[in-house]
């Protein structure tokens, strides 16, 4: 942005060469396009313009031949760019299964970030240099969008469910984040600054900063304490009246009707502020809902503190093998030489 | 000499009993049963919500020539922009060609003497203005500050402006449309004169066949979903928010539904006024009638399947996207098809360069760049940069104002002498075109790169270092408003003092150069019978010997 008029982002993530390449590829086709066409019709408006008043020209009615030539070429260029579209789309969409998990909350009018390790901020975000960072998402209130251009990606955030985004950081630097979805009157102050430090300074800014409990530790209180869920689900979660939690999350659990749903961030959600709507099978439909008296934030830290306890013996099966949904046991605060972020607190939280 | 002057003067003069002076009362304006008279009642009220949505615009433009939101506090600017466009989209877009132009034209255009239901052409205008002023009682009791596209739960729950009744001049609004768009259809099925085949209908009617297709099967979506809205504000029953139990989604989902294919309501009356000026300027046939015809049909059918490619950040599933993704992409080749044939049509032709034909050539530019963006925002993986930022507003702006603003003007300019049998200043309005052309694209060019370096939409504030590009466009959009302004002193001058037009000023074939200018009541005295194609200038068209006449008349005026 040294430029009088700055014509790009930065090109600060791994999908900010390939969403450009992408444009570039486009423009071309526009300006091929563009000088293609307008320069038919003003070498036609000036060769063929009047000579003489009122006449007649020769006549042609058209062509069939050309009329299915300028259809096809114009589909198969068209569906060159749908296909790399839509490979973008993909990577864009397709969660890494391994990753640093952040979890945001938007509210009129400002970005809640929480990192792994506790450290909460506000319209800040810092995150280290060539991790693959996930975004967990909701909103207390209306829609928003956390858009990031330099690094290509954003996501509507959207009340009542979680969707995600994900990306790796190329380069280090301080950049703008901003709401993308009108979300009423401050929309335009709802932004940021995202901050990509090196592994090294990451680490000393997760230390100068005071953590609090870990997401997974907020929502192991909640779930021992405040909204006593370990009176029906065991406070170990091993289950009781209410159905085992221990290695639930992320696997498959079979519905009173026998449906079978996938037990991921949506149902937990679900289960906690609807709980009626699906009953495990074998269980009784006595749990209260929720609704009303759990926030945004505490949702995300019980979904955490499940998540937390799901590689945990007692599991139903061993087959979810994905990190990001069964962290080690003895998995530190800290990151590890690679530089990867691994979900912390998973066993100490819950010996 | 003398023999021509008086033959001249002959063939100038008005004639003596047309629309305009039958009746001058103003019960026999605002009870009219004439498709023309209606025409100007909505010519009227079209303009002045046009002027009202361009004074909006400028306060945009005004207040986003500095970064902070100094001119207007946030919520003032979030009611201003929201004004602009839910006036400009509902209010003067999707009315202006159809329910002017289309109007005056249809019945003529295929030699009948009024629409099939001239009483219900009435109503529409009235509906019209019902569905107006309860916008407007909704912008001067206190405004509405939930973008047009009113999207839940912050039009359901959190807005706290009149957001109802904006919604409930939209939804009376929509049944004008609707009528409007029965009315033509059953018109140009049960109406045609005698040898006036579907195949020698004007391309202007076959475009507006399409349009009103769309107009009578996607309106009703837009009234079920504003009124899903009210039950929601009203009655707190959960449709849309999910603290009622509702889903966000499905809004955007009925929303684009009809949202979509009104785009195309918007564009596709354009294109068939663009088909008659190119056609009629060049002095020859149209290049592949047929496939011009047709691919308006096609884009109102595909029109409807793609309105998913507007939330491919939303969360929707990514086979839905894909699906959406390629359906948009198919569509641009219709659209390509039309532009191709345009060009084609200008091959060999007698091309004359008066004001409508101006417009025509920089609408073909425009809504080439129009086009060719909106396959940017087609591409999956590029939309999520793109989505929600001043690349989409430039993209749909090139397409609404470069696109349908500028066929709208040409055709003003073209059929102007047929309405109102005088006509403008040729200089005055050939200047304007082009301070309208450099004005839109100072304006709205910048807006790509701005989208580009991930400005949003819909911001009162701005980074600082995007001023640049945002003075460029504020700019661009005073020199614009300048030849938006000048067309309406030059053509209310002509209206009263402008030079006599003559009934067939450019020695054209369509049956409206055909009758009187201004029209009898009746359009024609006697029913046409049509044995000619659509833009027939050869032998067939009778217009040969005119043509001889016209050269002789002005001869001496060229040496």
């Amino acid at each position: 942005m040294n430029s009088w008029i700055p014509f790009f982002p930065e090109q600060a993530s791994t999908f900010a060469w390939q969403v450009d390449g992408l444009y570039f590829y486009l423009v071309a086709i526009t300006v091929f396009f563009t000088v293609l066409v307008v320069g038919a019709i003003v070498w036609f408006f000036i060769r063929y313009r009047e000579r003489e008043k009122y006449i007649h020209p020769s006549e042609i009615e058209g062509s069939t031949v050309l009329e299915v030539t300028w259809s096809i070429i114009p589909f198969i260029i068209v569906m060159t760019i749908f296909v790399g579209g839509g490979v973008i789309y993909y990577n864009l969409y397709r969660m890494p299964s391994e990753a640093m998990e952040i979890y945001v909350v938007g509210k009129q009018w400002m970005w809640k970030f929480q990192h792994p390790t506790g450290q909460r901020e506000i319209n800040e975000l810092h995150i280290p240099v060539g991790t693959k960072v996930k975004l967990t998402m909701t909103t207390e209130d209306v829609l928003h969008d956390l858009s990031f251009p330099a690094f290509r990606t954003k996501s509507d955030v959207v009340p009542g469910r979680y969707t995600a985004l994900w990306f790796e950081a190329t380069k280090p630097g301080k950049y703008r984040i901003y709401c993308a979805e009108y979300c009423g009157m401050n929309h335009s102050g709802m932004g940021g600054w995202v901050y990509v430090m090196e592994q090294r300074d990451f680490d000393n800014w997760l230390s100068g900063n005071v953590s609090g409990q870990t997401p997974a530790e907020a929502g192991k209180d909640l779930f021992e304490n405040k909204l006593a869920c370990a009176s029906c689900h065991a406070a170990d979660g091993s289950g009781g009246r209410g159905p085992a939690l221990v290695g639930l999350f992320g696997k498959p659990v079979r519905l009173a009707g026998g449906q079978t749903v996938n037990a991921d961030e949506a149902y937990i959600r679900e289960s906690i502020l609807n709980p009626q709507g699906q009953i495990v099978e074998g269980y009784q439909p006595i749990m209260p809902t929720f609704k009303g008296q759990v926030t945004e934030d505490q949702l995300v830290s019980l979904i955490a503190y499940i998540k937390s306890i799901a590689g945990q013996t007692g599991a139903p099966n061993k087959l979810n093998t994905t990190p990001a949904t069964a962290p080690q046991p003895d998995a530190s605060r800290n990151f590890d030489t690679d530089g990867k972020a691994v979900e912390p607190m998973g066993g100490r939280s819950n010996p | 000499m003398r023999e021509e002057a008086i033959v001249n003067r002959d063939i100038d003069l008005m004639p003596r009993k047309h629309y305009l002076n039958n009746g001058s009362t103003v019960a026999s304006w605002l009870l009219t049963k004439d498709h023309k008279r209606i025409a100007i009642l909505y010519l009227i009220s079209v303009s002045a919500f046009f002027l009202l949505g361009g004074i909006y615009a400028s306060l945009i433009r005004l207040e986003l020539l500095t970064p902070q939101s100094d001119l207007m506090e946030a919520h003032l600017y979030n009611r201003v922009f929201t004004h602009h466009g839910i006036i400009m989209v509902f209010f003067f877009l999707i009315p202006a060609i159809p329910a002017i132009l289309g109007n005056f034209l249809i019945p003529i255009m295929i030699g009948a003497k009024d629409l099939a239901f001239p009483r219900i052409n009435l109503l529409s205008w009235y509906i019209y203005i019902v569905g107006g002023a309860f916008t407007l009682y909704a912008l001067l009791a206190g405004g509405v500050d939930t973008g047009w596209t009113f999207y839940t739960p912050y039009s359901t729950t959190f807005s706290n402006t009149y957001v109802m009744a904006a919604g409930i001049g939209i939804f009376i609004n929509g049944f004008s449309s609707i009528l409007t768009g029965l009315n033509f259809l059953v018109t140009v099925h049960t109406m045609r004169a005698p040898g006036m085949t579907w195949f020698r209908l004007p391309l202007f009617v076959w475009s507006h066949y399409a349009t009103s297709l769309v107009m009578v099967l996607g309106t009703p979506v837009i009234a079920i979903t504003i009124l899903l809205l009210a039950l929601e504000r009203f009655g707190r029953v959960g449709i849309f928010d999910p603290a009622l139990g509702g889903d966000p989604i499905l809004f955007q989902h009925l929303f684009w539904f009809y949202s979509h294919p009104a785009v195309y309501i918007m564009i596709l009356p354009g294109f068939g006024v663009i088909s008659e000026l190119i056609a009629n300027f060049s002095r020859k046939k149209i290049f592949g009638y047929a496939f011009v015809a047709f691919s308006s049909i096609a884009i109102a059918v595909f029109g409807f399947l793609v309105w998913g490619h507007h939330m491919f950040a939303s969360g929707q599933s990514i086979y839905a996207g894909l699906v959406f993704s390629f359906l948009t992409m198919v569509i641009a080749v219709p659209s390509a098809i039309k532009v191709f044939n345009w060009t084609a049509t200008l091959y060999q032709g007698s091309i004359s360069y008066d004001t409508p034909m101006l417009y025509a050539l920089f609408f073909m530019g425009l809504f080439l760049i129009g086009g060719l963006t909106g396959l940017f925002l087609g591409a999956m993986g590029l939309d999520i940069h793109l989505t929600d930022t001043y690349f989409v507003v430039a993209h749909f702006h090139y397409v609404m104002v470069g696109g349908q603003v500028l066929a709208y003007l040409g055709g003003l300019h073209y059929w102007f002498p047929k309405m109102f049998g005088r006509m403008y200043s040729e200089f005055w309005s050939k200047i304007s075109a082009m301070i309208v052309f450099i004005g839109f694209n100072l304006t709205f060019f910048p807006q790509f790169i701005l989208g580009y370096l991930g400005m949003p939409r819909r911001y009162a504030a701005y980074p600082e270092e995007m001023q640049v590009l945002n003075i460029f466009s504020s700019a661009g959009a005073s020199i614009l408003a300048i030849g938006l302004v000048l067309p309406a002193i030059y053509l209310t001058y002509a209206l009263f003092f402008g030079k006599i037009a003559g009934d067939n000023p450019w020695v054209l074939p369509g049956l409206e150069w055909r009758t009187s200018s201004p029209p009898p009541t009746e359009n024609f005295v006697r029913t046409p019978i049509v044995t000619w194609e659509a833009y027939e200038f050869g032998e067939e068209s009778g217009l040969y010997e005119e043509g001889e006449r016209r050269r002789r008349l002005e001869a001496p005026e060229r040496v």
